[in-house]
């Protein structure tokens, strides 16, 4: 079988649903931070997938994706240190516990 | 080959997000980074490829490691999800994922324009910082100063400062004397 | 030409003082606030002398017309190319007379308080207020439209409460400043609409184009006869409305009430603002649209007439009775402001018709001297004496001759005894009421004789009546008099005192602004003088010298004695209004509106909010998992929504 833009469209919608099940589910905010990383990825699929097979002429999903790789890299530097942060004044970093922001 | 890449891919995703033990469930996402840089590999996007194992192999995962050996105990377990929630969020996972893939499926892709360039290091370094035409040099910069404002602000966040738990129980205590 | 710098550094030079004195003037000006004050207004009243002169010698008058002249003129508020409100400097023959009168009296006022107020704790913004009140009261005369006008109005307002309250730690001074404020700010709101009214009609602020657009048959003037309002004009009304605005101001009855408590403030202010300029502003905006109320609206002008000589004689019966010799004099301005409004009243326009209205400004300007002077020298005698009342004063001709002296020349001439200044004008006056009308001039030829009775009895029991004795704790106090910045304006308000009646009035200042000799009629003067003399003579058998005469009249006409000494309950009538009528009718039931109506729909939309969010509060759980549950669930509603229902 030849292998077209809807299987690689596929793994990346799967891997996708399946960091946004990590968020949803899981209690611990490094694991949370994991789970984005993953949906992340699966949109970095995405834009190589969509360069390759259909704007072939040009490199700008290419792009895209290098910006988003660096993106992803400072995204995850600034959210390391909120949540060593939150580590220092709650002593933990289950999300159950950082609910101070409610009425 | 490419059904054996993203079979890992997806597993090793799934077996992240459910695995009880902080540690394993890194390492599990290291794998699936490896997987994604296959499917780059396998795509013949050799540079990408190259960048997502330097940058979420070696950069982020092991970013993620150190903050774990910083905030928790690793041998031990996880506190379980609540049952209600993870049946809920498989629900509502499983029908968007359904319903996602149900589109893509239905929609007909048609090729624009085909496949002209020589995907090298240089020829994408060249295309990334001219002015002309496809040139990403504005973004790119902006993607510097963006780093720099997240490196400054990881300091300034990162700061000591006295925990809260403590201001309360000094306030507990001020008021009690 | 004029000179325009000149004219705008009048009113300017005393707001630099102001502001100067106002700013710096506790740090720097500790001691010389009153030269620089003086000095300030010595340049302004030079000027204004040089002014006078070139209007009314050189330039005023074309074609044997003094003309309105409209010098310096910019838009200051501009609302849209048909609405404007513009600043500007009018120049008439009364504006002019009025500038000299006030920078004059007020220059004596700021030369005399360099003795009186000397040691002062709040002497350099005792200063400041001086020259606010000059400031504004220079530009309320000037003013060149009816607007302009009545911001000066309010600024002199300002300045005058500021000054009855100056000695702020007395709560009488308090009281008395709210009065006069309050009771000014409430007939200010019927000028305000009165001005809108006529500006309204007219479509001008412009005072010349107010007055020629009010006065000749023009489609303005039909529009403010044909629309009526309960039964008068909305030209009469207008023009009443501003009468009652120039009525608070010039305390007519009834919104006198605030003048004679207003004696609170330092002797000289009261000569300043309650004597000699503030109060006249009434008779001034009167003057000012003269020609709307004598051509158009002989009606208004008749109420003028009728309140102003009211008043007159209703404030000299009271002050026949008050002891305090400051209040004895601010009920005689009343009175005296009364003759000038009533002169107005009877006048009639143009010529020798104009007679009341010349009269009017003569009065104007003889009482302002007179009558600074006296209460200047009342001001001198407390100054001595340390006290307010008759019964602690007498023979004090001995200790003070030159207040003696220019005391007694300024009752003279408030009595009408020729050759004095008073006599001129109130034969004027008195002419032209003969003229017109019968019964004012009876009124105005009763006032005139109370009048030489009140100052007489004053007069006589300040200076004569028994042997001054000093009390021995204030002994040492008594060097002498009163020192000379207090003796010169004394002595130059004494010989304006004499002279001011010798000039000939008619000549520069009339109604339509055409000069007309007045001439001196023997005849009609023979009734005033010795209707005054009489009270003179009266006043000198009861209170020459220490006998029980006066309480035997007292105690003959005891019903009226009794009433005029409580100033016919006018004040009780007020408080029962206010207390009673206003607070039980108006106040109490809104008062209850208010509690339970309108807090109750407050409270109402408060408890509807508060239990609203109570319910809805749970949403906002600071979980965010939660919240991210939400927002995929909606981010994929929406996806389905677009691609299946919009398609």
């Amino acid at each position: 079988m030849e292998v077209g833009l809807t299987h690689l469209l596929f793994v990346s919608t799967a891997l996708f649903f399946i960091g946004v099940f990590g968020f949803l589910t899981r209690r611990n905010m490094i694991t949370m931070l994991m789970s984005i990383e993953l949906i992340l990825n699966s949109v970095n699929i995405n834009f190589i997938a969509f360069n390759k097979y259909l704007y072939g002429g040009n490199l700008d999903g290419v792009f895209f994706t290098l910006f988003l790789i660096a993106i992803a890299a400072a995204e995850a530097a600034v959210a390391i240190a909120i949540i060593i942060n939150l580590y220092r004044s709650h002593s933990s970093i289950d999300i159950e516990n950082a609910d101070e922001m409610k009425f | 080959m490419f059904f054996l890449i993203a079979a890992f891919t997806l597993i090793t995703a799934l077996m992240s997000v459910t695995e009880k033990k902080i540690f394993r469930a890194a390492i599990y996402l290291l794998f699936s980074m490896m997987g994604v840089a296959g499917i780059y590999f396998w795509l013949n996007y050799d540079f990408i490829a190259a960048v997502q194992i330097i940058v979420y192999v070696g950069g982020i995962v092991v970013l993620i490691i150190f903050s774990i050996f910083l905030t928790q105990q690793v041998g031990r377990a996880m506190e379980k999800p609540k049952r209600l929630r993870v049946s809920f969020s498989l629900l509502a996972v499983l029908f968007a994922f359904a319903f996602c893939f149900i589109i893509i499926w239905q929609n007909e892709f048609t090729n624009v324009e085909e496949s002209s360039v020589e995907l090298t290091a240089n020829t994408i370094g060249e295309q990334l910082l001219s002015l002309t035409g496809h040139g990403y040099i504005l973004p790119f910069e902006v993607v510097s100063m963006l780093l720099l404002a997240a490196m400054v602000g990881c300091i300034v966040i990162a700061l000591k400062q006295v925990p809260v738990t403590v201001l309360k129980k000094e306030k507990q205590n001020s008021t009690l004397s | 030409m004029f000179n325009n710098i000149n004219i705008l550094l009048i009113p300017l030079l005393p707001l630099v003082g102001f502001l100067l004195l106002g700013l710096f003037g506790k740090k720097h000006f500790k001691s010389s606030a009153g030269w620089i004050g003086t000095l300030s207004l010595l340049a302004s009243t030079a000027l204004s002398l040089i002014t006078a002169y070139q209007y009314f010698f050189v330039s005023g008058k074309v074609n044997g017309v003094f003309q309105k002249l409209e010098v310096v003129k910019f838009a200051w508020l501009e609302f849209s190319p048909g609405m404007s409100i513009n600043m500007g400097v009018l120049l008439d023959p009364i504006s002019v007379m009025m500038i000299v009168i006030v920078t004059f009296v007020s220059l004596m006022v700021h030369i005399y308080s360099l003795g009186y107020m000397k040691g002062e704790e709040r002497y350099s913004t005792y200063y400041a207020f001086l020259s606010l009140f000059t400031f504004s009261m220079l530009g309320l005369v000037l003013s060149s439209n009816i607007f302009q006008i009545y911001i000066f109005w309010e600024l002199v307002g300002v300045s005058s409460f500021l000054l009855i309250g100056f000695y702020f730690d007395k709560p009488s001074a308090v009281a008395a400043s709210k009065k006069a404020f309050i009771v000014t700010r409430f007939a200010d709101l019927g000028f305000l609409i009165g001005i809108l009214l006529l500006s309204f009609h007219a479509q001008t602020l412009d005072f010349k184009l107010l007055i020629e657009r009010l006065t000749t048959a023009t489609p303005q003037l039909q529009s403010t006869i044909a629309t009526s309002f309960l039964g008068a004009s909305v030209l009469t009304w207008g023009l009443l409305l501003i009468f009652i605005g120039g009525a608070g101001k010039s305390a007519m009855f009834p919104l006198h009430i605030w003048l004679p408590d207003a004696m609170e403030g330092p002797a000289p202010v009261s000569a300043l603002i309650h004597a000699a300029t503030m109060v006249v502003a009434g008779v001034y905006l009167v003057a000012r649209l003269f020609p709307v109320f004598a051509i158009s609206c002989p009606v208004a002008l008749h109420v003028v007439g009728y309140i102003g000589g009211f008043s007159a004689l209703f404030a000299a019966t009271i002050a026949c009775t008050q002891t305090d010799i400051k209040r004895v004099l601010a009920y005689s301005t009343m009175s005296q402001i009364g003759y000038m409004m009533l002169a107005l009243g009877v006048s009639g326009y143009g010529g020798e018709n104009g007679l009341g209205f010349t009269a009017s400004m003569f009065h104007l300007f003889t009482h302002a001297m007179f009558k600074a002077l006296l209460f200047l020298g009342a001001g001198a005698v407390i100054h001595y004496v340390h006290s307010n009342e008759m019964k602690d004063m007498g023979g004090l001709r001995k200790y003070m001759p030159v207040t003696h002296l220019t005391f007694l020349i300024a009752c003279l001439a408030i009595a009408g005894v020729p050759p004095f200044s008073g006599f001129f004008s109130k034969e004027e006056i008195l002419s032209a009421a003969y003229q017109s009308h019968k019964g004012i001039y009876f009124v105005a030829l009763a006032t005139a004789g109370l009048t030489a009775f009140y100052m007489f009895r004053l007069y006589f029991s300040i200076f004569w009546k028994k042997e001054y004795k000093t009390n021995h704790e204030s002994v040492d106090e008594h060097h002498g008099e009163a020192p000379w910045t207090m003796k010169i304006p004394l002595l130059l308000l004494g010989v304006m005192a004499i002279c001011a009646g010798f000039v000939p009035f008619g000549l520069f200042v009339s109604s339509d602004g055409i000069s007309w000799p007045s001439e001196f009629n023997l005849m009609m003067s023979i009734a005033p003088v010795a209707i005054g003399l009489a009270g003179i003579g009266l006043a000198w058998i009861i209170y020459k010298s220490e006998n029980n005469l006066s309480g035997r009249v007292s105690e003959a006409g005891r019903g009226l004695y009794q009433s005029a000494y409580h100033k016919f309950y006018i004040d009780e009538v007020y408080l029962f209004v206010t207390k009673k009528v206003v607070f039980n009718l108006i106040g109490r039931p809104s008062a209850w509106i208010d509690k339970n109506i309108v807090d109750g729909a407050i409270n109402l939309s408060a408890d509807l909010t508060d239990d609203t969010s109570g319910l809805i509060k749970g949403w906002q759980s600071g979980k965010l998992q939660q919240y991210a549950i939400w927002f995929f669930v909606g981010v994929i509603g929406m996806v389905w929504l677009f691609v299946y229902m919009l398609n």
